[in-house]
């Protein structure tokens, strides 16, 4: 097959039918839809767990239900936990605005010690529960439950140690654009996670204790 | 292996002497992969290829790179799966007349789990995967995919899965619980050996590689197409590409989580999918077809694309029906998430629910009946070229169609309850996968071939591949639907009524004809190879219409040296009948993202961890873990991910390929 395009003069149509004057694009333009596709296909995973759980939580197996063992207080003081590492987080991305390191890295901070929190709650609730003998093996309800919220609380466990690590790499480089983009992922992934336990409150604690 | 390896010890885990296989025919295949493998390792030793494989693909982020290497393991693993396949048929037409055959059960139920595995997540995806990396980015005049590293990494995962599978050919043993492994045959108290664990861990792995290749695509087509190219000029394959994509990201994260479920069972001993304790197997089946449906459609989509550009390029016009081709793929990717409960009508779920999915099943043969008729519209007062891609095409629209009528025969709920799991199922989904997808990639390879390597394959050995091809797969698969409508059921080792047989030796002669055809392929690639002199072609070898084939063959790293414009569909063809002249001066640097280790250092790691979660090797399945999370966090700390290919070589690059333009290559 000969080419029934020629290569010897440029004109007028070539202007058109190519960029003759591109620039580099700037670097991680696709990053952020990126990143929210993926926060969707994970959704899609507490989607199926909650789903499970909306299934099997009625399953007691003649073992505890709910009523038997949540502790709300203790949930409520957990559930503020979360929500304030989510508002620390925002003061963090408005200093980043800003440009100003330290301000940004103390919030960070701030934000992973409210995670940190969070976690040990929730950890200390588990051992609890396990305590009691009402640990994941106990019936398909406890097996929903610790597997939502476990997944969850592995969520933030991640959400941490991400955290850190940005810290150190704003402490090393800056508030570099690459950071910058960083932090807003972080950002995005962070606020998500509050979204979905505002869903396990809601659905598994507050729902479960009308059961 | 029928001992059960019950022991555990902190180092090994459950490994131990008694994991290896206890059986010749594995003994002869190791011996042959052993002596393969040796071989092969000491030729690239030899002919010190060892760097050059390194630098130049196992760390490229070159998206057409990577399209091959995912082309050739699906090649590897589409064989390995044939394999199975024709085991299956040999023991299936032997074992009458109170002969047990060649293989004992437990071999027999690893040998048709592993085919389905293989040839789903290991053969197709790999397939699709490869041939839309490939072609996508060229198709919307793009230089590489939105995340370039990611798609690197994607790729050794998918191949970590592979390898996770391979292994357990020879140490331990894989499922025997059929493809989608249902609990509770699944469970620990029925599998207490590691087949289903590995088949667990392969597909979670790889499994992060599809979901991370999907996210990807999506964002690519989404963000990278060239100026002009509004959705409505996007060439079909394109948009198939991205349905296929869309279902990719919104179905896998489901299996990840089924699976997921399933392992807390087995290994942490919850209570999901256990017949006691409040669990419920038949959540199983439900969570795993709401991915499992959608998957099928993931596997034809793209090919659908394919068989649009061939059908349009080969028949000298333009699509017909663009527009409704669109509409057509789009109401597919969402109807595929409405008729899952299809595959379990005998679960009991009413007649109501089976109405309702009976009715959205059979609504899919709406939208998939248009596109055949634009492909026959598109073919008519077209002035056809019969060459092998178009012989593909036609033989999948005359299989396709067969093979779509019975599916929706099985779409009818009373009707269902007589095939079910017979092997009238079997032939259908045969006729549907190997008539859509295996066709239509056989239609992608000799279509694009010449562009990634530019030089066309060898006809004569194509044209034996296709008919033996296509004569194997009606004599393998029209006997399957006759025993099926005679009540037999799938996975079965052993037959006591001898009228069945000569149905099964017709069904196994169909398999040899198709090895054949098999054999004539790997024939045509390597007569191909050797008289690649003799096939040269230029940029656009086939008249082609869409803008891969506006650059040359292969095309240079940056695909195009200007980002071309596009101002109408089938972008190519409209700048020939222009008379467009490609730009000859003014070169730019052109911004690349850099090559990295990173990717297969990571998936290396994820089989280790795999494998030790498989054997219960905690301390290793902890340290692996450990490791993977921490090389990540090392690779974030480089932020030297890009370089610039300086104009010059470019302006070479380009100076080169009008050279041989006006040798009229």
């Amino acid at each position: 097959m000969s080419q029934s395009v020629t290569a010897d003069s440029t004109g007028d149509l070539t202007a058109r039918y190519f960029d003759l004057h591109e620039h580099d694009h700037p670097e991680g333009g696709s990053t952020m839809l990126g990143f929210w596709i993926y926060l969707m296909s994970d959704c899609l995973i507490f989607a199926m767990l909650f789903a499970a759980y909306a299934v099997f939580g009625g399953n007691y197996a003649a073992g505890p239900s709910p009523r038997d063992l949540f502790d709300l207080d203790l949930i409520a003081l957990n559930t503020a936990m979360l929500l304030f590492s989510s508002i620390t987080y925002g003061f963090a991305m408005l200093e980043m605005e800003k440009g100003k390191v330290g301000a940004t890295q103390m919030w960070l901070a701030i934000t992973g010690l409210f995670g940190a929190a969070f976690l040990a709650i929730e950890l200390y609730e588990f051992s609890h529960l396990i305590h009691l003998g009402a640990g994941p093996q106990r019936s398909a309800f406890l097996s929903s439950f610790f597997t939502l919220v476990g997944t969850h609380g592995l969520h933030v466990t991640f959400g941490i140690i991400w955290l850190v690590t940005l810290m150190v790499q704003v402490a090393k480089k800056g508030l570099i654009q690459a950071n910058k983009r960083r932090l807003m992922c972080l950002s995005l992934f962070w606020h998500f996670l509050d979204v979905i336990w505002i869903g396990v409150f809601t659905f598994v604690y507050l729902m479960g204790m009308l059961r | 292996m029928t001992s059960e390896p019950q022991h555990w010890s902190f180092l090994l885990g459950k490994l131990g002497p008694d994991s290896i296989p206890n059986e010749p025919i594995v003994w002869a295949t190791f011996v042959v992969v052993a002596l393969g493998g040796v071989a092969l390792i000491g030729a690239l030793t030899y002919f010190r290829l060892w760097g050059y494989l390194w630098k130049e693909w196992f760390t490229t982020v070159d998206h057409k790179k990577i399209g091959i290497m995912y082309m050739i393991l699906g090649l590897v693993m589409f064989t390995r799966g044939f394999a199975d396949a024709i085991m299956m048929r040999l023991q299936q037409a032997w074992a009458f007349n109170g002969s047990e055959g060649y293989l004992n059960a437990h071999h027999y139920d690893q040998i048709f789990t592993a085919h389905g595995v293989i040839m789903i997540f290991f053969a197709a995806m790999p397939f699709i995967t490869g041939i839309m990396n490939y072609v996508v980015p060229l198709q919307i005049g793009a230089r590489d995919v939105s995340f370039p590293f990611l798609n690197n990494f994607s790729f050794w995962m998918t191949t970590s899965g592979a390898v996770l599978v391979m292994a357990s050919l020879f140490i331990g043993e894989f499922a025997q619980t059929g493809w989608l492994a249902y609990p509770p045959v699944s469970s620990l108290a029925y599998s207490p050996n590691v087949g289903v664990d590995y088949y667990i861990w392969s597909l979670q792995i790889a499994g992060v590689g599809t979901t991370l290749s999907g996210i990807n695509l999506v964002v690519t087509i989404v963000k990278m197409r060239a100026p002009g190219m509004s959705w409505m000029k996007l060439p079909v394959f394109t948009w198939t590409s991205l349905c296929s994509n869309i279902l990719i990201v919104a179905s896998f994260p489901v299996l990840t989580a089924v699976l997921a479920l399933l392992s807390l069972d087995r290994y942490v001993g919850t209570n999901f999918f256990t017949n006691d304790f409040g669990g419920s197997p038949m959540m199983y089946v439900n969570l795993i077809w709401i991915w499992g449906h959608p998957e099928v459609y993931i596997l034809i989509l793209p090919l659908f694309g394919v068989f649009s550009e061939v059908t349009s390029t080969f028949s000298g016009k333009r699509l017909f029906g663009y527009t409704s081709m669109v509409y057509a793929t789009a109401a597919i990717m969402i109807l595929s998430y409405l008729v899952w409960l299809h595959h379990f009508f005998t679960m009991g779920a009413g007649a109501s629910v089976n109405s309702f999915f009976g009715i959205t099943t059979m609504i899919i043969s709406i939208p998939t009946g248009a596109k055949l008729f634009n492909w026959l519209f598109t073919m008519y007062k077209g002035r056809i070229r019969f060459e092998l891609p178009m012989m593909w095409t036609v033989a999948f629209m005359l299989t396709f169609v067969i093979g779509g009528m019975t599916g929706v025969m099985l779409a009818v709920p009373p009707a269902d309850f007589v095939l079910h799991n017979s092997l009238f199922l079997i032939a259908h989904f045969h006729n549907v996968i190997i008539g859509g997808v295996v066709f239509g990639v056989f239609a992608a390879i000799n279509f694009w071939w010449p562009k990634a390597f530019g030089f066309k394959l060898d006809p004569f050995w194509g044209k034996v591949s296709f008919w033996c091809w296509v004569v194997g797969f009606w004599f393998a698969f029209m006997p399957l639907y006759i025993l099926g409508l005679m009540g037999v059921t799938r996975r079965m080792r052993v037959f006591d009524d001898p009228s069945l047989q000569i149905w099964f030796v017709i069904a196994g002669l169909g398999a040899v004809i198709i090895a054949v055809g098999i054999g004539a392929m790997l024939v045509q690639f390597a007569v191909s190879i050797l008289n690649r002199d003799k096939l040269r072609v230029g940029g656009d070898p086939w008249n082609g219409r869409t803008l891969e084939w506006a650059t040359t063959s292969p095309p240079p790293d940056y695909n195009f040296a200007f980002t071309p414009v596009v101002h109408g569909l089938d972008a190519w063809d409209e700048m020939k009948r222009k008379g467009v002249a490609l730009p000859s001066t003014g070169f730019r640097p052109i911004h690349m993202p850099s090559n990295t280790g990173a990717g297969i250092v990571l998936a290396g790691i994820a089989t280790v961890c795999g494998f030790a979660l498989v054997w219960h090797i905690w301390w290793l399945a902890a340290v692996s873990f450990a490791g993977l999370i921490g090389s990540a966090i090392v690779h974030t700390f480089n932020y030297k991910r890009d370089y610039h290919i300086p104009a010059e070589e470019v302006a070479a690059t380009e100076a080169e390929r009008i050279r041989l333009a006006a040798q009229g290559a």
